[in-house]
């Protein structure tokens, strides 16, 4: 694991200067995840936030070799880049080490790109894909995604006189991964860097296919003030509402238990997108968020013990 | 000149055989009738170790274009193949392959669009897809096929176009026919070394491929594209040609012509139907009557100029579709034919028939009533319902 002081050292594979909002944490993730590996990366990004903020021709921010080809095939696409390098491996044409990343939103991944990034770590391509989940699609406006979490407002599940936002709960994209049977799975968040570069590492150690999905909070379709990512992040691991765990080989490990597990309504009192539950009588749906919490810390928690 | 080897096999055989020779650094492919065998007789070439191919098993015909969208744009030489409704679900990544001028080469066997569900022949797949950005070449037989995907790595390569290479479902595709291979080191001479002009593995020079594109710069590469389409036309010539010094063959030429020169009346018709109607071409020069066929095979880029030259001063022409446009305006080939008779000095009076949607059969004997019907809507100006719209269908209501 690399301090602090030789990760800045490293080369940055993302120029500033792209085009995020102030307060968006989807660098932070592609930084802390390619920073990682002293490894030569080649990266593919799905249609999302990160893709059109960083490479609007005739500029790029990748300082890595870049691919982004449409917004469900990503995982697809970075399979595809990794079979030539098996085929040119094996042909002795390329003999440096190569690792492959594939970054996709939540949009990109828990909904469209499913079944690509499903049919990709199936087949066992050696990479790593990452999903930066922002729980919406914040790029065409903050439309409700599989990750969006119940209660929460989105621009097609919107709060109002009859409703609540979201009703439904979000998918679980992390079991859904382990349940590939795949060596390394892993949940983390952007903001928390050495846990998240940390798995990465672990991540890049692994031959064969690894997946992170990595809370990104968004300023913009949450709802919270630029300087207020690291701490909405916090709030997320301290209410389990975002465990941190990793899954290797089939094992679950929490990698931190808050100390006091905070009620669900300390993540969610500071978003905009949740503001419309506190105000009138939401009891039910509060508490239905907080079951769902409780839930699947529970589950989460036997898992760990039961070491399988 | 190289020496051939006699073979029986079927189009898909030829068309895999064709892919083994080529070798490709990656193949990506998912099952559809009626390619699925392309795609097995290729998984068997890797699994015996006949090829060098990283072979992709993809979990759909989407993924298996973004795959080798992937491969391509990392340097390597790579192909898929498919079929209907696979290459309509594989639609989105066509215009982004050609966008980002990769040099894919992928067999299409050619399959109607569902709905209703069908699984046999006729052309609306690729007739779809005519405006993706791809070169289109329309084979006859398995011989033509299997040199078309020899000519088509060329092509891709020189052209910095992705190519598709069709052949009719079932008709060609699963009929065996008698046919010359070549040897392998004479395939592999004439396809050469792919050296990608660019490549996500040139680790010291990293690349972003495929950026956003806004209004400031998208049209002047959507011109730069369109140019390319059209700089293809003398590739395709000079790969033909080549191909043809190389291998002994005919020149392919941008479309087929049955004594065309001196015919009054001319046939247009696309892929197999091409050799039902030959026989019916001799027969009525037999009779007297001057017909003549011109095969298509080339269709993108479209030869205009070459197709209007061949045709114009005809005394009529039949237009024959394997696809409709649903515009009430005829098929593709019809509307491509008017589209460019419309500069030539004599146009002729021309019909359209859409025929054989869905595997319909067309025998000789009613290409010779085309025929007919196009000397008598020609001669006596008469226009019966058989001139135009749907060729062989029940009348309506339906008495059986």
């Amino acid at each position: 694991m690399a301090t602090l002081k030789e990760l800045a050292a490293r080369p940055n594979p993302l120029a500033p200067g792209h085009r995020t909002c102030a307060g968006c944490t989807a660098p932070l993730v592609v930084r802390q995840v390619l920073m990682a590996t002293k490894d030569p990366v080649v990266v593919g990004v799905a249609t999302g936030c990160l893709e059109v903020t960083t490479s609007i021709y005739p500029y790029t921010s990748w300082n890595v070799p870049f691919i982004h080809n449409a917004f469900e095939n990503v995982a697809a696409t970075v399979s595809g880049a990794e079979a030539a390098y098996q085929s040119f491996k094996r042909q002795g044409k390329m003999t440096k080490e190569v690792r492959f990343v594939a970054f996709g939103g939540d949009g990109g991944t828990y909904d469209i790109g499913l079944q690509s990034l499903s049919g990709a770590m199936e087949r066992g391509h050696d990479m790593l894909y990452v999903c930066y989940d922002n729980g919406a699609y914040m790029n065409t406006g903050i439309q409700r995604s599989g990750a969006t979490p119940m209660g929460a407002h989105t621009t097609t599940a919107p709060a109002g006189k009859v409703s609540e936002g979201k009703t439904q709960r979000r998918k679980n994209l992390a079991e859904i991964m382990v349940a590939h049977g795949i060596p390394y799975v892993a949940q983390a968040t952007a903001t928390n860097w050495r846990d998240l570069n940390q798995k990465a590492e672990k991540a890049f150690s692994i031959r064969g296919p690894k997946f992170l999905v990595v809370l990104a909070p968004c300023t913009v379709g949450w709802g919270y003030e630029p300087e207020d990512a690291v701490q909405i992040s916090k709030l997320a691991v301290e209410t389990c509402f975002w465990p941190l765990f990793e899954v290797e080989d089939g094992k679950y490990k929490i990698n931190y238990v808050p100390k006091e597990k905070l009620p669900i309504q300390e993540f969610l009192k500071p978003q905009v997108r949740f503001k419309h539950l506190f105000r009138g009588d939401h009891a039910a749906t509060l508490a239905a968020m907080q079951k769902e919490v409780d839930d699947n810390w529970a589950r989460l928690q036997a898992r760990a013990a039961a070491g399988v | 000149m190289v020496q051939t080897k006699p073979a029986a096999l079927t189009g898909n055989e030829a068309m895999a055989e064709a892919m083994r020779q080529i070798n490709p650094d990656v193949v990506a492919a998912y099952p559809i009738t009626p390619q699925t065998e392309i795609v097995q007789i290729f998984a068997d070439f890797a699994a015996n170790g006949k090829v060098k191919t990283q072979f992709v098993q993809v979990e759909s015909e989407h993924s298996a274009l973004s795959a080798v969208v992937g491969a391509a744009a990392s340097g390597a030489r790579a192909m898929t193949a498919t079929s209907s409704n696979g290459l309509a679900y594989m639609w989105e990544i066509l215009y982004i392959a050609s966008s980002l001028r990769l040099p894919v080469v992928m067999p299409v066997i050619n399959r109607t669009l569902s709905g209703n569900i069908n699984i046999h022949c006729d052309h609306s797949d690729t007739m779809g897809a005519r405006d993706a950005g791809w070169i289109q070449i329309y084979c006859e037989d398995a011989q033509e096929a299997y040199d078309s995907m020899i000519m088509a790595v060329r092509i891709a390569e020189r052209a910095r176009l992705p190519v598709m290479v069709m052949t009719d479902g079932f008709i060609i595709s699963h009929c065996m026919t008698d046919m010359a291979l070549y040897p392998d080191e004479a395939v592999r001479a004439f396809v050469g070394e792919f050296k990608p002009r660019y490549s996500l593995f040139d680790l010291d020079h990293p690349i972003s491929v495929g950026p956003i594109d806004l209004p400031d710069w998208y049209m002047e590469h959507k011109e730069q594209q369109s140019l390319a389409m059209g700089a293809s036309k003398p590739i395709v010539l000079e790969a033909q040609k080549a191909f043809a010094q190389d291998f002994g063959r005919k020149d392919y030429g941008l479309f087929d012509a049955y004594r065309l020169d001196d015919a009054e009346y001319a046939m247009v018709v696309i892929g197999s139907t091409a050799g039902t109607a030959r026989p019916v071409v001799d027969a009525l020069r037999a009779q007297g009557r001057k017909v003549g066929l011109l095969r298509p095979r080339l269709f993108r880029p479209f030869p205009a100029a070459d197709w209007a030259n061949a045709l114009s001063g005809k005394k009529g022409i039949v237009a024959m579709d394997r696809s409709d446009s649903l515009a009430d305006f005829g098929g593709p080939v019809a509307q491509h034919l008017r589209a460019a008779l419309y500069d030539a000095p004599f146009r002729p009076p021309m019909m359209n028939l859409i025929y054989g949607l869905g595997g319909r059969e067309i025998q000789p004997e009613e290409i010779r009533q085309i025929f007919e019907n196009l000397f008598r809507h020609v001669e006596t100006g008469a226009s019966p319902r058989s001139t135009s719209g749907y060729w062989g269908v029940r009348e309506w209501p339906v008495k059986e």
